[in-house]
């Protein structure tokens, strides 16, 4: 209770009616300001991507030639990862406290309070990521240039992994082993984003345009935002009348 | 108009006309697919270029024609749970479900066999493989997720949900995996051209795609029978049925 008046959450009055865009404000920062609260949450993702990329070197080869090549691939499948890992805790607490079933009885429509907090997952894991991603560029010793390329397609790539993962927690929740069952769904889910980050680049390293590919990852973020939410939001709907 | 729809929609209705269809989908799909099967294997010319190898054509390319429209024919059976709540098209995806797996696997599985002699590799990462494995991962998740939830008004509508988004995904899938491959390695290896082929392969080509529809159809109603009568177990007209042919 204490938490639900500290943190803001929109309350419906019979008189005055909250605006969508500041329903959506209201779950995005109280989303933000929870997960601070308990800031090892969102440390661990990070030390897990971190953790993923120190076994290729070692469980591979440690040799410059293959790290170039390989690099970009190591390090978006652990970013792919480490934002599979994070999805659990995207609508876990709130499922268990009652504070989704009270986000689906709001009057604003349910699809934007769910893209608001799948916002507030990317800003939690995914930006985190990219702003990690340069220092281990560097230690698979990809070029400048590459490196360049990578924090841009993984800052255009992870909200659509953020986005299409909402939908996968929201299907799997409140059931047993749901861990391992998201990441069965989600998965092939993710490929054309996989590809597509590390064919980015791939090509800035063979030094050809990278324009065509960066506008194809552009418009799955454009797909993923305007049609994703509605998904989850369906799925969540599910999931809460089956609890 | 909503007579029909509604009367569509009813599993004890449903029962009765897949019990009469039932044994003509089978007879006529047995004989198609065995004619096709035999008239491909034993009577076709041999291929200039692959000998005889290339004869498992007549079970690849029905079980992988067959996988993607299973997958199409689920979401559309998906969209119907969701909009209309029928109960009888959510029986239809949980049911068809490992069907369509059962096909791709069987699509990769020969695609593999044909490969050693043709390619000389049981695997290669080419669009089309890749993009059938990841249509297998799509089926088992399906069936994990219709695994996990108990309660069957929401297993089915969780399933729906996630069978359209993976419908939306597949075009997607599809055209980056090909890309992909065009990116990363030449197309060393091609599939013989299709058109070139004359009609005695053709024909039983046909047959025996045509022949599998018909026993997929067969398949469908049996499957969905069982999981009618175990769903709607506790109403009197399975309990009558059942008596029925106890007695």
């Amino acid at each position: 209770m204490t938490m639900a008046s500290e943190t803001k959450l929109p309350v419906r009055t019979s008189e005055e009616s909250v605006s969508a865009l500041s329903a959506m404000k209201a779950v995005f920062s109280r989303d933000l300001k929870t997960a601070f609260r308990q800031p090892q949450d969102l440390l661990n993702p990070l030390l897990f991507f971190v953790m993923v990329v120190t076994l290729f070197p070692l469980g591979v080869s440690p040799e410059v030639s293959f790290l170039r090549e390989a690099g970009s691939g190591i390090l978006w499948v652990a970013a792919l990862l480490s934002v599979l890992l994070s999805l659990d805790h995207l609508y876990r607490h709130d499922f268990d406290d009652g504070t989704l079933e009270q986000l689906v009885l709001q009057p604003q429509p349910l699809f934007l309070l769910v893209l608001a907090k799948s916002l507030a997952h990317w800003v939690l894991t995914g930006l985190p990521l990219v702003m990690l991603a340069p220092v281990l560029g560097v230690m698979v010793h990809l070029e400048g240039n590459s490196v360049a390329i990578l924090c841009l397609t993984l800052l255009i790539g992870t909200p659509v992994l953020s986005l299409i993962g909402s939908i996968g927690a929201a299907l799997t929740l409140g059931l047993r082993s749901a861990g391992v069952l998201l990441s069965l769904l989600i998965i092939p889910l993710y490929i054309p984003v996989l590809i597509f980050g590390t064919g980015t680049v791939m090509a800035a390293s063979e030094s050809a345009p990278v324009g065509g590919q960066l506008a194809l990852m552009g418009a799955f973020l454009v797909l993923a935002l305007t049609l994703a939410p509605f998904a989850s939001a369906a799925a969540l709907r599910i999931s809460l009348s089956n609890s | 108009m909503w007579q029909i729809f509604h009367k569509l929609g009813s599993p004890k209705w449903f029962f009765g006309i897949a019990s009469t269809l039932m044994p003509w989908l089978l007879v006529a799909g047995a004989a198609l697919l065995m004619t096709g099967i035999v008239w491909g294997l034993v009577f076709a010319p041999q291929d200039y270029l692959q000998g005889n190898s290339y004869r498992i054509i007549f079970i690849h390319v029905p079980s992988a024609f067959l996988a993607q429209s299973v997958y199409i024919m689920m979401a559309v059976a998906a969209l119907v749970t969701l909009v209309w709540r029928m109960k009888l098209a959510d029986v239809f995806v949980t049911a068809v479900a490992p069907v369509g797996a059962v096909l791709t696997f069987l699509a990769l599985f020969t695609g593999a066999v044909w490969g050693k002699p043709t390619w000389g590799t049981w695997w290669i990462w080419d669009a089309r493989l890749t993009s059938m494995l990841i249509l297998l991962f799509l089926y088992f998740g399906v069936m994990a997720l219709g695994a996990a939830i108990s309660d069957e008004k929401s297993s089915a509508r969780a399933v729906a949900v996630l069978v359209l988004v993976g419908v939306v995904n597949i075009p997607i899938i599809k055209y980056s995996v090909e890309w992909w491959n065009t990116l990363h390695q030449p197309a060393t290896f091609k599939l013989t051209e299709k058109p070139s082929m004359p009609a005695e392969m053709w024909v039983p080509l046909l047959l025996s795609v045509l022949g599998l529809y018909l026993i997929f159809g067969w398949l469908a109603c049996l499957r969905m029978q069982t999981h009618i009568l175990a769903r709607e177990g506790r109403t009197r007209w399975v309990k009558e049925l059942v008596q029925a042919r106890e007695n």
